[in-house]
């Protein structure tokens, strides 16, 4: 058939098309289908925190489908590549959120935006990806475990852009760029020692951190301690959150049976607080398969990091699937109690374009090395 | 640099990051089992516990308004309280045929149309399981009569309800203002949790200025409620605080004394403490009942009062513009004399008349036959026009402004009220600004008597007038003397006062021909003089009025009297010691020194001498 000597004209190897097509598009198949599997996961969840509204699913899926074009994007550039260009976007990075700082537009009392006419952008979103970059491309130059020297001039590298996004003020990027930074020099063999000082040394500086915090921050942690103490307030969201979540039980009330989130008892339902809803919906069985799946992406991330070729992708990698879990985890544990209130969505559920956009790069950068590794020499 | 030969070895860190790896996988898992265990606690073990709050969620947080704070006048007289009145509600979730229950209602109490409108207006603003009021102010007798039906009536009850009074009505109207159901446009931008349960908010006045001191802040109850929506228990209870109390620098006494020695006549009256800037007098006529305004002034009665002749609503005393006619002249007396222009000893001749050069125009005195040869005593003390048009021509306009503005003309005074106006002062740069054209010498002229363009309030002419009578040190007005809380009291911060530069010789001589005025032999407000033991400085005023509102109903009797010009008086007393300021404007009232001046009179004698010795003493609880 006329069809079946186009194939063949093709240089088609492979039995499955569909396998070729993504091999070709440098796409590592275990992690594409978990990725994909949440994604379609959240237009079901989605559907139903947000009242069943079509125009939010549309929009949502235009925001993935940029995602996931980033993503391929980046999965198609070599990680020497990437290495090579990490001073220079980190370099970036910093400056746009000078930028920021400097002529930021004042968007909800904070100013994280930068007006490029055509579109607004987050350099703290960028931030999340560049700053891990740096600290492994500086750590990876010298030998590991790092020396004590090497280690404070990566934690002075990773304390500017942190500083600057704390002072926009947005705390949740910012813990988010830190512990990003602070994976790889983990992962680099930062001593446990070390660790344990720095630990120490930091909930010293607490009451010094309490004092630059913003009056909003304070009144986050504060209901955190306390949610009672403010119920019309703060403390409402997670007054509410855990009444959906309790009453969710063990089956959950079943797909669009959330109460909370449909009489509006429960506000940020589709954004934030979606993980509440998913929880009343589908119960504890329906929590356990989503950490489950989040925890099989991770999984492969982190295979894809020990399998990585060299000392740059290994730590970019095992940094980058940490700080997705830091994602889900600060989320969950914001939604259920656990921790205080920052604005950080649930990845790749929540509604809301810019952290799908930065999530999916980290992922068209682990599929990069996992997809250029044979190039790679050892 | 020895790093640089520093051996990487590729094998040990292949060890160690995989050992870190592991690590990091199995702080996840842990982590992760602490989000699972936590899920487990709220889903399993408190399951039940949520499901029956969520259960139409079931635990109602229900707001407890906070009382408003109760403003006083200087001596503690109550000035704004609240009442306790009846009040019928509907909550609309709990009932089941609206119309019906609203018809039933209106045939057993006899209610207007009107409150049903406005009622389905506030319905629709309100939550359907709020509270939301039909009728205020219930009788005895409704409360009766609604009590034996009320099982019939579900969702339908009477609430004891603190609703906003001000005893003094019409006195302190445009003082205080007045609180009125919040408004959709206000809604929008009030802080939501500040204003669960409360729904007025000051309108106007003291109570606009003051409102987030008045306010309090909100309690709450969380109430556990069934099925139905009945409170079943209270699980927990935050007690409101109540609003600051606010004590004002006004005499309401004074108030009245001022308020109805304006007689007939509209306009206004502004007293000044100068040595403090406590206002104590603030007297704009007419006002209006702010009551009716609390609860809904019903749409008639609020047009009535928008589209009376006397414009009840507009405070005259904080935004009426008046020419000042010829109170400006101690002023430019000694703008005269600080810039050297003159001496006061200089006299010049007033032939009734005067003339720019080369220009054929007469700039008439009042005085037809002209005040002959005076010097600036006795320009002052019988408001020679002739000498200060020639003054007026020797300063010139750029000097006259700027000497003006530091008394506070053309500029907000800063008092404790919202709405204030800046007033005019005229200069050169204002007009080719506001009119694109050139300052004409005739402008000039007239500008010297208070003509022209110059428009001033009468709060800005007493400001002046006590910042005068204190040598220049600038007098910044108030209203509120002390704003108490139950943990403080404490005084609003003011702007530190400053001092205009002047030379003490020429203020003397300035307030000396202002005691002329009142106390000399010809003094154009002499008959003052007779009744009182102590000296009055002051200086008489006339304005003419220009203009008749075009959508004036034709009537040969109005035109007449609003053709009549104003009637201006500015004074302090005592001389020697100077207590109080104080500015009356009467409206239509013809001449300053047989109309405004006695009431100025009446003002400041009931203030300097009052029936009790400790009457202005502030009671203020300390």
């Amino acid at each position: 058939m006329h069809m079946k000597t186009e194939f063949r004209n093709e240089s088609f190897q492979s039995p499955s098309l569909l396998g070729n097509l993504l091999r070709r598009l440098h796409i590592d198949i275990p992690l594409f289908l978990c990725l994909l599997l949440i994604c379609s996961l959240s237009f079901v969840i989605l559907y139903s925190a947000g009242g069943q509204n079509i125009q939010l699913l549309i929009r949502h899926a235009s925001r993935m489908a940029l995602a996931l074009v980033v993503m391929i994007v980046l999965a198609h550039v070599n990680p020497r590549q990437l290495q090579s260009f990490s001073v220079a976007l980190f370099g970036v990075c910093v400056l746009l959120l000078l930028a920021v700082m400097a002529m930021g537009q004042i968007s909800m009392g904070a100013q994280r935006w930068l007006d490029l006419g055509l579109f607004r952008f987050q350099p703290s979103e960028f931030t999340k990806i560049a700053a891990p970059m740096m600290v492994a491309w500086y750590l990876s130059e010298h030998a590991l475990p790092p020396k004590p020297r090497h280690v404070v001039t990566a934690l002075v590298l990773l304390i500017v852009p942190v500083l600057l996004i704390a002072k926009q003020p947005d705390l949740g990027t910012a813990l988010l760029v830190a512990s990003s930074g602070a994976a790889v020099l983990f992962f680099a063999g930062l001593s446990w020692w070390f660790m344990l000082g720095a630990g120490v040394v930091l909930a010293a500086l607490m009451p010094v951190l309490w004092h630059f915090l913003r009056e909003y921050q304070r009144n986050r942690v504060l209901t955190f301690i306390n949610p009672e103490a403010d119920p019309m307030g703060t403390g409402y969201h997670i007054i509410q959150s855990k009444i959906a979540i309790g009453s969710g039980g063990i089956n959950g009330k079943g797909w669009l049976g959330s109460t909370q989130a449909k009489l509006d008892f429960l506000p940020e339902s589709s954004t934030d607080f979606i993980f509440a809803v998913f929880a009343e919906e589908f119960g504890l069985f329906g929590c356990v398969g989503l950490l489950l799946l989040y925890l099989l992406v991770i999984s492969r991330c982190f295979y894809i990091a020990v399998q990585a070729q060299d000392t740059y992708c290994r730590l970019l990698a095992g940094s980058l699937a940490f700080t997705f879990f830091v994602y889900v985890f600060v989320n969950i544990g914001m939604v259920i109690g656990i921790l205080p209130v920052v604005g950080v969505p649930l990845p790749l559920v929540s509604y809301g374009g810019t952290s799908m956009v930065t999530l999916m790069a980290g992922f068209g950068i682990l599929m990069s090395i996992q997809t250029h590794r044979k190039l790679l020499p050892v | 640099m020895d790093w640089r030969f520093a051996i990487k070895d590729t094998l040990a860190e292949n060890r160690i990051f995989l050992s870190r790896v592991v690590a990091a996988f199995v702080l996840i898992l842990l982590m992760s089992v602490g989000l699972v265990t936590r899920l487990a606690y709220l889903q399993v073990v408190g399951h039940e516990h949520y499901a029956t709050l969520s259960k139409d969620n079931r635990i109602k947080i229900s707001p407890l308004p906070p009382t408003r704070g109760i403003i006083y006048d200087r001596q503690g007289r109550m000035l704004a309280e609240n009442v306790p009145t009846y009040s019928l509600e509907l909550i609309p979730e709990q009932i089941d045929n609206l119309d019906d229950t609203l018809a039933k209602l209106q045939q057993l109490l006899n209610v207007p149309d009107e409150k049903i409108e406005q009622f389905h207006k506030l319905r629709k603003r309100n939550k359907a399981f709020n509270s939301t009021p039909l009728l205020q102010n219930l009788s005895d007798e409704d409360v009766a009569r609604f009590a034996v039906v009320r099982p019939y009536f579900p969702g339908v009850d009477v609430y004891a309800r603190l609703v906003r009074h001000y005893p003094y009505g019409e006195l302190t109207s445009h003082v205080i203002g007045y609180v009125g159901r919040i408004n959709e446009q206000e809604l929008k931008n009030l802080p939501v949790n500040d204003y669960r349960g409360t729904d007025h908010i000051g309108k106007t006045g003291i109570e606009k200025t003051y409102e987030s001191q008045l306010l309090g802040t909100a309690g709450y109850e969380e109430i556990e409620t069934n099925a139905q929506a009945r409170a079943v228990n209270t699980v927990a209870t935050v007690e409101p605080i109540a609003g600051s109390n606010i004590y004002l620098t006004l005499d309401i006494e004074l108030q009245k004394i001022a308020h109805e020695a304006l007689a007939e006549y509209d306009g206004a009256a502004v007293a000044i403490d100068i040595k403090t800037g406590g206002v104590l007098v603030f007297v704009s006529k007419p006002g209006y009942d702010p009551n009716p305004f609390v609860t809904g002034i019903s749409a008639k009665d609020y047009k009535a009062l928008q589209d009376s002749e006397s414009q009840p609503l507009y405070n005259r005393a904080l935004r009426g513009l008046y020419p000042p006619g010829s109170t400006v002249k101690p002023f430019y007396g000694l703008a005269g004399l600080e810039y050297g222009v003159t001496d006061f000893g200089h006299r010049s001749f007033c032939p009734g008349y005067y003339r720019l050069p080369g220009v054929e125009h007469k700039y008439r005195d009042w005085k037809k036959w002209g005040h002959g040869a005076v010097d600036m005593n006795e320009a002052i003390t019988q408001s020679c026009d002739v000498y200060f048009y020639d003054l007026a021509m020797a300063l010139g306009i750029d000097r006259m402004t700027d000497f003006m503005h530091q008394f506070g003309f053309g500029e907000k005074s800063g008092i404790d009220l919202v709405g204030e106006v800046d007033g005019l002062m005229p200069s050169k740069a204002w007009k080719r600004r506001q009119r694109k054209q050139a300052w004409f010498p005739g402008e000039t002229v007239i500008t010297g008597i208070g003509q022209g363009y110059m428009q001033v309030t009468p709060l800005q002419l007493a400001r002046a007038t006590a910042t005068l009578a204190h040598y220049g040190k600038v007098v910044n007005p108030h209203l509120v003397h002390q704003i108490i809380t139950p943990d403080y009291a404490k005084a609003p911060e003011l702007d530190p006062a400053s001092q205009i530069p002047l030379k003490k010789q020429h203020v003397d001589n300035i307030i000396h021909a202002m005691t002329n005025v009142v106390h000399g032999a010809r003094g154009t407000a002499g008959r003052l003089a007779k009744a009182i033991d102590y000296q009055i400085a002051g200086k008489t005023g006339t304005a003419q009025v220009f203009t008749v509102k075009q959508d004036e109903k034709y009537s040969e009797d109005a035109i007449a009297f609003k053709m009549r010009d104003h009637a201006l008086f500015i004074a302090f007393a005592p001389v020697h010691d100077p207590k109080i300021a104080v500015a009356v404007v009467a409206e239509h009232g013809g001449h300053g020194g047989s109309v405004a001046a006695p009431i100025a009179g009446e003002i400041i004698d009931a203030y300097l001498k009052p029936k009790n010795t400790d009457a202005h003493e502030n009671r203020i609880p300390q």
